[in-house]
């Protein structure tokens, strides 16, 4: 705890908090232009137009669904239980938001007129009596890289379900709370074949920290991902498979949106939310979609690895994005396909295949890493 | 240490990120409580009995299931991030066999609680 203590500076802080600030501002209009995206491909793929009104295209849509939002009536049920029920959409955003500081969006990379911006900081800090020595020439784009850094995510994305079970409990009605268990079940379920599912990966990143499983993918003009790394693609590649699914199920997703199959749920563990307390839990669920999109790339795809990127490192975060995007590109695809599971399907599915699956693959590849690392 | 700061920052600023959005949708939106407007939703009728009731002890089952096999996975995840180092180290078939035991006896409880048809949901 000592140690904890000295090791604080100021200028560590504030800087962690200006890369806080900035990543949380992107992933918000992520999260926004996911929503409207999917709203947008959905409709192409129903042969409709979707919105297209608000701004050119429709662009500005997101923020005049934020004021919609900010403006619309906040009702709280008599029957509800009342502090859970404001305390519940706090409790899934805060986690689901918590991990973009483990996020390796890009390379170690050279910042435009960066020894300007650190003299001028330095300069104005010095007539504030602060002895700083701010070296902006390059910046590396994570806030931090922490040795556990999967385990965090794993540790956080999981306490989500908390408040998802206390909202439909809270809520006191029978769509919430029949939303709210199947959630659970169905999120704890598929929760043991994702993390069971990372082990390959595991093996042959031989870390945890997510800066290192991405660096560990860098060579072959970029192309050195762990879907094509030898000797263990083979394990990764079936890992990813079963990763992508369980990831799929994780969010709620179609196919596996049953907690708020709207045909029989109304709106699941939600139903009795309105206003921003709604909007919440819609922001929480798009962030989650991301951090398993930006999982997915990291530990299967490489992360930011791509050609060029040894020579110009800024290419990386494009290469970043690019996969990320692919991944939410493929959430609205399914979701424009695909009908939904039946439940017994689902949790039959789970526990007997992708869990099986899942254990059948580690044996694989720990038995390919005896052999050949 | 170090590293483990903006934990606690991102914590600080995502907390008052979510409470200021409950609390501003507390003052601005216009407030006007009717009777049925502050009912349990239950499809435009007044809702019959509360919903608090029992449920399917499946899902208790379940949960408890899953702590069982996330506890494997704690133990996987170390194991597979130290297998190149201890191969080398120690020996390969060591780590190997280790964890295979390990994976068997998890394999043997996998069967019983299939036999035992926890995994049968369709039936009454």
């Amino acid at each position: 705890m000592s140690s904890l203590l000295n090791s604080i500076d100021l200028q560590y802080v504030i800087g962690a908090l200006v890369k806080i600030a900035i990543f949380w501002i992107f992933i918000m209009l992520v999260v926004a232009y996911t929503v409207y995206a999917e709203r947008r491909v959905l409709a192409v793929i129903q042969n409709r137009l979707g919105p297209n009104r608000v701004g050119w295209q429709g662009l500005l849509q997101p923020f005049a669904d934020l004021l919609k939002f900010i403006f619309k009536e906040d009702i709280i049920p008599l029957a509800v239980n009342k502090w859970l029920y404001i305390l519940a959409p706090i409790i899934v955003l805060i986690p689901a938001m918590m991990v973009l500081i483990v996020y390796p969006f890009g390379p170690e990379v050279p910042l435009p007129f960066g020894d300007v911006i650190s003299q001028t900081i330095n300069d104005l800090t010095a007539k504030i009596g602060l002895n700083w020595n701010v070296d902006l020439r390059t910046i590396n784009l994570y806030v931090t890289n922490m040795n556990v850094g999967l385990l965090y995510v794993f540790a956080l994305t999981s306490l989500g379900i908390y408040g998802i079970v206390v909202g439909g409990w809270a809520s006191n009605s029978k769509y919430s709370l029949l939303g709210g268990l199947r959630s659970s079940a169905q999120m704890i379920s598929y929760e043991l074949a994702l993390s069971l599912s990372v082990v390959a990966v595991l093996i042959q990143a031989g870390t945890l920290d997510l800066t290192k499983i991405v660096a560990q993918q860098s060579g072959w003009f970029g192309m050195k991902w762990n879907i094509f790394q030898p000797p263990l693609f083979l394990p990764c590649i079936i890992a990813f498979t079963i990763y992508l699914i369980s990831a799929i199920a994780e969010t709620n997703r179609v196919p596996f949106d049953l907690p708020e199959a709207e045909t029989e749920l109304v709106a699941g563990f939600h139903t009795e939310y309105s206003s921003l307390k709604f909007a919440l839990f819609f922001m929480a669920e798009y962030v989650n979609m991301m951090t398993v999109s930006v999982l997915a790339t990291t530990l299967f795809l490489g992360g930011w690895n791509g050609p060029g990127v040894e020579q110009f490192p800024w290419l990386g975060v494009f290469w970043f994005l690019a996969k990320v995007f692919f991944f939410l590109f493929l959430y609205i695809w399914l979701r424009g396909t695909l009908p939904r599971f039946r439940y017994d399907q689902l949790m039959n599915f789970g526990w007997k295949v992708l869990l099986p699956a899942a254990l059948f693959n580690i044996v694989l590849a720990s038995v390919i890493g005896v052999l050949f690392l | 240490m170090k590293e483990y700061i903006p934990v606690l920052i991102v914590f600080i600023f995502v907390a008052g990120f979510a409470v200021t959005n409950i609390v501003l949708s507390h003052l601005v939106g216009k407030r006007k409580d009717t009777r049925a407007k502050l009912m349990p939703y239950e499809c435009g009728m007044d809702p019959v009995g509360s919903a608090h009731q029992r449920f399917s002890v499946k899902f208790y089952l379940i949960a408890m299931l899953f702590i069982l096999f996330d506890i494997e996975a704690i133990f996987l995840l170390p194991w597979a991030v130290v297998f190149k180092t201890l191969s080398q180290t120690i020996s390969k078939p060591f780590v190997f066999f280790e964890m295979m035991i390990f994976v068997a006896v998890l394999l043997v409880g996998y069967i019983y609680v299939w036999k035992k048809g926890l995994f049968e949901w369709n039936r009454n």
